[in-house]
């Protein structure tokens, strides 16, 4: 296994872990650091698969920040809708989430 | 050239528009935002016009060229949706002016959300590689999320937590897919895929997580649990947006990449399968569009079940024949533009009988035909048009879709079409049997102002003009498609 | 476009512009909408009047453009069509005279004759529809544009006919969707021609062929009210009187009536349907509907049930007609469209005179009538007689052609089936006749309505003696030139001598 795969693997198991997270826990900040662990498994693929064998490619590091800025934005997004959820009726979790 | 110039102006304008209004003093955006709305329809209609004239083209955003740079197409089905963007969010934006105007907390915020999220679709329209088709996702769909927020209340905001939830792993899983096939093939352009794609392991993978996103996004069967919150809550312009348009931005991409990919690497299961789900969407969304009591959620589950027509495009052109699959494709297009017209026509009107009776239940309707007419008929000529009952572009649609079946063999998707129909008519009319019985003698309702109204009318119209005049409209969708000239 | 292609949008656009322009008006307009209601239909029967004379001399009048790519809006003026076009025309004109006397001071009467409108719009579509496409688009049209009148008084029990009425309609308009669809895929476009255009056809397809036709005839059969698709006819009579005398009587169970014959003529074509071994079936649903739709008759105490039955029966006579194989039992067939459309209006007419005039909804409280109302009286009876088939009247005319045909097709046992319905249509109709001639009032009448000079308000009167007018002349001068009888004849060598 070549170095940049190892990449690439450690980011499918930030993807699944990350996924777990999100499927497995109710607090919503906490699944919202979950989706952000799913990003960054996602921008390890993306770099990781891309620098196999064919030298330094530009392209993926353009995508990768245009991705981090985008998750970012969600987040940012998120802490805001969150933050009026909790307001607006005291829970940290949605309701009939089961 | 003016069409050709303005192509960089569809994300430009709303993309400035947006910046500047939340500079603006609250107090100013609207009327900002009624200025803007000119400029942004005159553009589309110039790329509209322009493709029509002079055929399909790609335009590279300050001539930089891909991969790096971004580049655009402008192909018949690309200026189609960017004109019906134009159309309906010009309409639902006069609408959302008068209907917010008591509103000033909402309002102000509406309009550089509206802004963000024209150019979002904008960008999915005109997207010739699939990471550019993720970032106009993202833009569109946080804009939407935005949007559904603004009703402040704690319904709309565990809506829009929801959906928001829903739209972030939807992405995501569409971004792996992307990462996915970049590694494989090393291009992202739609045309580069196509030439290079093979049916191996990693491809049908990338695909899977591509279309699975997708799904989620597009609120298909069994995935659509966040959508009804989420279009049945918000502020009634934006729940005609998300209906009319924000889903047909996700089933576009797969649409796109289904043309590109599907066909050579999928199996035939899938898309079977996908037409399977549809068909579920079909019947459980009419079944439970039927059993509401709240309006505006019947009509939301309504685009759960319109939503599964759309899928019937998968299987019927998929392994079938070039005639039978040309059908499929005019058939679904006409759906989707008859759906986006109607279903933001419906949510409108079920928004100004709202308005009328002071009360979402349907049980308040009773006798309201007496003194609503008006709102009333653009809901029943809507109707007419997600019925798929003649003359309308939803039966258009059916028709070709239904064509498309028999000539493909696959009788089993007519039984969709036909109990589909017939589910779709039970929950019409059960608005219609409240509003035409015979109830107080007496007006109670509001009148809601003209401009509510008429532009629901408008909106049904063209609905059910379209099906009238559909072999235009079509024509020009299958320019620079694989299924026609140009 | 030319004139003639103009004429028949005017034709079409006559009432559709009624309607729209109805929506709009306030519903305290009533002299307005009154006098744009009776120009537009007085305008239309004008229209239609210019184009039966130019069909008689053979011109041709047609409009067409492209929906999609291989299907066509066609209208187009051909025998029969402008034969039913006359027919729903000449009575929207007695039907809204009636609907303005009957309705006045009712609730949403803007809804209604709006509704109206669109109605007639969508009967005279389907009558000038020139091929399949747009024969389905008016049909469904037709069915959308009743629902609201059938549910007009609000009222639960009218709520529940209205959706017996579209659980079946819709239901019969998808079926005949299926067929019109197949039958693209399997030919193309589908014009109606004289004849027919499909007897050229591999024999192989000829088991799909005949499942198609199963699928149209049951889709249409719906609104024509064939045995065992029927139940929602007699339910739908809680509609207002001038609804059910026009739609009940005329429009709807007509449509598709006149919808089985365009698809026994023009789309297969009579030899066609006769050989693929068709019409035999077809003859024998509609002899089943006449006996049932008569004895059921029988039984109502209801008048206008009573009434709606006897619709059921007499509507299959035209079926009956158009399913036995030679031009005798054709011109009889068609000949019962117009005859049947004049003389059940008459009678539904009187029935809503009866009605709203006397209070009285059942035969058996009928007692006396003619004394009190003795113009309403004789023209109930005249279309009573026409029904059973005495002559001259009108009636008498259709069954004369009826059994001359069933014999001259070899089909003998249809004689039978036409003395045994006459006999159940006398039964039902004559007891109604002595009640209202022979028997006395015990009580007083309980009078609901000012009256005025007449029997009954003029607005009510007029249309009812008019129609019973036509009734009669179409029996008595069956031989003249432009009678019913003629215009079948004409018709009939035209699309047996293609």
């Amino acid at each position: 296994m070549s170095g940049a795969l190892v990449f690439a693997w450690s980011g499918v198991v930030l993807f699944s872990l990350g996924l777990f997270g999100f499927i497995v826990h109710r607090h919503l900040l906490r699944r919202l650091l979950a989706f952000n662990i799913m990003g960054s498994g996602a921008f390890l693929v993306l770099v990781g698969l891309a620098q196999d064998g064919r030298g330094i490619d530009p392209v993926p590091h353009a995508m990768v920040i245009t991705g981090i800025v985008v998750a970012v934005a969600s987040t940012a997004l998120a802490l805001v809708v969150f933050r009026r959820w909790y307001r607006a009726s005291g829970r940290t979790d949605l309701p009939e989430d089961t | 050239m003016i069409g050709f110039w303005s192509v960089p102006l569809l994300f430009a304008l709303p993309l400035a528009l947006g910046i500047v209004s939340l500079l603006a003093p609250p107090a100013w955006r609207a009327r900002l935002g009624l200025a803007g709305l000119l400029p942004l329809l005159a553009a589309s209609i110039a790329v509209f016009a322009h493709l029509v004239l002079d055929g399909p083209h790609t335009y590279a955003l300050g001539n930089w060229n891909a991969p790096l740079g971004i580049n655009l197409a402008v192909d018949g089905l690309a200026a189609g949706m960017v004109l019906l963007t134009a159309v309906v969010s010009s309409l639902c934006a006069i609408y959302a002016w008068v209907y917010l105007r008591d509103q000033p907390a909402s309002s102000s915020f509406f309009w550089p959300l509206l802004w963000f999220l024209w150019a979002g679709m904008n960008g999915i329209w005109l997207a010739e590689d699939i990471f550019n088709l993720y970032v106009g996702l993202e833009v569109m769909g946080l804009a939407a999320v935005g949007l559904v927020a603004l009703k402040a209340t704690p319904q709309a905001l565990a809506a829009a937590m929801r959906y928001l939830l829903a739209a972030l792993l939807g992405s995501l899983a569409y971004l792996l897919g992307v990462a996915l096939l970049y590694a494989s093939y090393g291009t992202l352009s739609m045309a580069g895929l196509q030439e290079a794609a093979t049916a191996d392991v990693t491809t049908q993978v990338a695909l899977a997580l591509i279309i699975l996103g997708l799904l989620l996004k597009t609120a298909l069967f069994p995935l659509h649990a966040w959508l009804p919150p989420a279009h049945g809550g918000a502020l009634t312009p934006v729940s005609a947006l998300l209906s009319a348009l924000v889903v047909k931005g996700s089933f576009y991409i797969l649409l796109r990449i289904w043309m590109v990919l599907g066909t050579e690497v999928t199996p035939f299961a899938t898309a079977q399968l996908l037409g399977i789900l549809g068909a579920g969407a079909v019947f459980y969304g009419g079944w439970m569009a039927w059993r509401q009591h709240h309006l505006k959620q019947l009509v939301a589950y309504s685009t759960v079940a319109q939503i599964g027509y759309l899928f019937l495009f998968f299987p019927l052109v998929t392994g079938t024949g070039p005639e039978a699959a040309r059908l499929a494709w005019d058939g679904t297009l006409m759906m989707l533009i008859a759906h986006a017209l109607a279903k933001a026509a419906l949510f409108l009107s079920a928004g100004n009988l709202i308005l009328a009776v002071g009360s979402a239940h349907i049980g308040h309707l009773v006798g309201i035909s007496r003194f609503r007419p008006m709102s009333l008929f653009s809901f029943g000529l809507a109707g007419v048009s997600l019925m798929g009952l003649p003359p309308s572009g939803g039966f258009t649609g059916k028709w070709l879709l239904l064509n498309s079946a028999i000539l493909s063999g696959q009788w089993w998707w007519l039984i969709v079409l036909f109990l589909g129909g017939l589910l779709s008519a039970a929950y019409i009319f059960k608005v219609f049997r409240m509003a035409f019985r015979e109830g107080p003698q007496v007006d109670h309702s509001v009148t809601p102002p003209l401009t509510l109204d008429v532009t629901a009318l408008m909106l049904a119209a063209s609905a059910i003009l379209i099906g009238l005049t559909a072999h235009l409209p079509l024509a020009w969708l299958r320019i620079g498609s694989p299924f026609g000239a140009g | 476009m030319d004139w003639n292609s103009l004429i028949l949008f005017a034709v079409l656009a006559t009432s559709l512009v009624a309607s729209a322009v109805i929506f709009l008006l306030a519903e305290s307009r009533v002299t307005l909408r009154s006098t744009i209601n009776l120009a537009a239909a007085v305008l239309k029967l004008l229209l239609v009047l210019w184009i039966i004379w130019g069909v008689y001399q053979n011109i041709e009048y047609e409009l067409r453009f492209t929906i999609i790519d291989g299907v066509d809006f066609i209208l187009r003026a051909d025998a029969l069509g402008i034969m039913f076009v006359g027919l729903s025309s000449l009575l929207w004109l007695f039907t809204t005279l009636y609907a303005i006397g009957y309705l006045e001071k009712a609730p949403n009467r803007s809804r209604f004759f709006g509704f109206f409108s669109l109605c007639v719009a969508s009967t005279v579509g389907i009558a000038l529809a020139g091929n399949l496409f747009t024969f389905l688009l008016f049909y469904e049209l037709l069915t959308l544009s009743t629902y609201p009148l059938v549910v007009h008084r609000g009222t639960r029990e009218s709520l529940r006919a209205g959706q017996i009425y579209l659980y079946y309609t819709l239901g019969g308009g998808a079926l005949l969707l299926f067929g019109v669809v197949a039958l693209h895929v399997l030919v193309g476009d589908t014009e109606f021609i004289p004849g027919g255009s499909l007897s050229g056809l591999d024999p192989t397809l000829y088991p799909l062929l005949i499942g198609i036709f199963l699928m149209m005839v049951i889709g249409l059969g719906v609104k024509a009210a064939l045995f065992p698709l029927h139940a929602w006819l007699p339910m739908a009579m809680v509609a207002p009187a001038p609804v059910s005398a026009l739609l009940h009587a005329v429009a709807v169970v007509k449509a598709g009536a006149f919808g089985i014959a365009r698809v026994v003529y023009d789309v297969y074509g009579i030899e066609f349907a006769f050989s693929l071994g068709l019409l035999g079936p077809l003859a024998v649903a509609a002899s089943i509907t006449i006996l049932y739709g008569s004895l059921r008759a029988l039984a109502q105490d209801d008048l206008k049930k009573r009434l709606a039955f006897s619709t059921i029966s007499q509507v299959s006579y035209i079926i009956l007609g158009i399913s036995l194989f030679g031009p005798i039992g054709t011109i009889g067939g068609l000949v019962h469209l117009l005859h049947q459309g004049l003389m059940k209006i008459t009678l539904f007419f009187c029935a809503g005179n009866y009605a709203e005039t006397l209070g009285v909804h059942k035969v058996s409280e009928l007692d006396g009538a003619g004394q009190r109302m003795p113009a309403t009286s004789v023209a109930f009876t005249l279309g009573a007689f026409g029904m059973i088939g005495i002559p001259p009247m009108a009636g008498f005319i259709s069954k004369w052609y009826l059994g001359i045909g069933a014999l001259e097709a070899g089909m003998n046992w249809v004689l039978g089936v036409l003395i045994v319905s006459s006999l159940l249509n006398a039964a039902y109709f004559l007891p109604i006749l002595y009640r209202i001639w022979f028997r006395r009032r015990e009580r007083p009448w309980c009078e609901g309505k000012v009256v005025g000079r007449f029997e009954t308000p003029a607005l009510l009167l007029i249309p009812t003696l008019a129609t019973a007018a036509f009734a009669l002349a179409a029996g008595l001068f069956a031989g003249m030139p432009f009678s019913p009888l003629y215009w079948a004849q004409i018709i009939v060598s035209r699309e047996y001598l293609p």
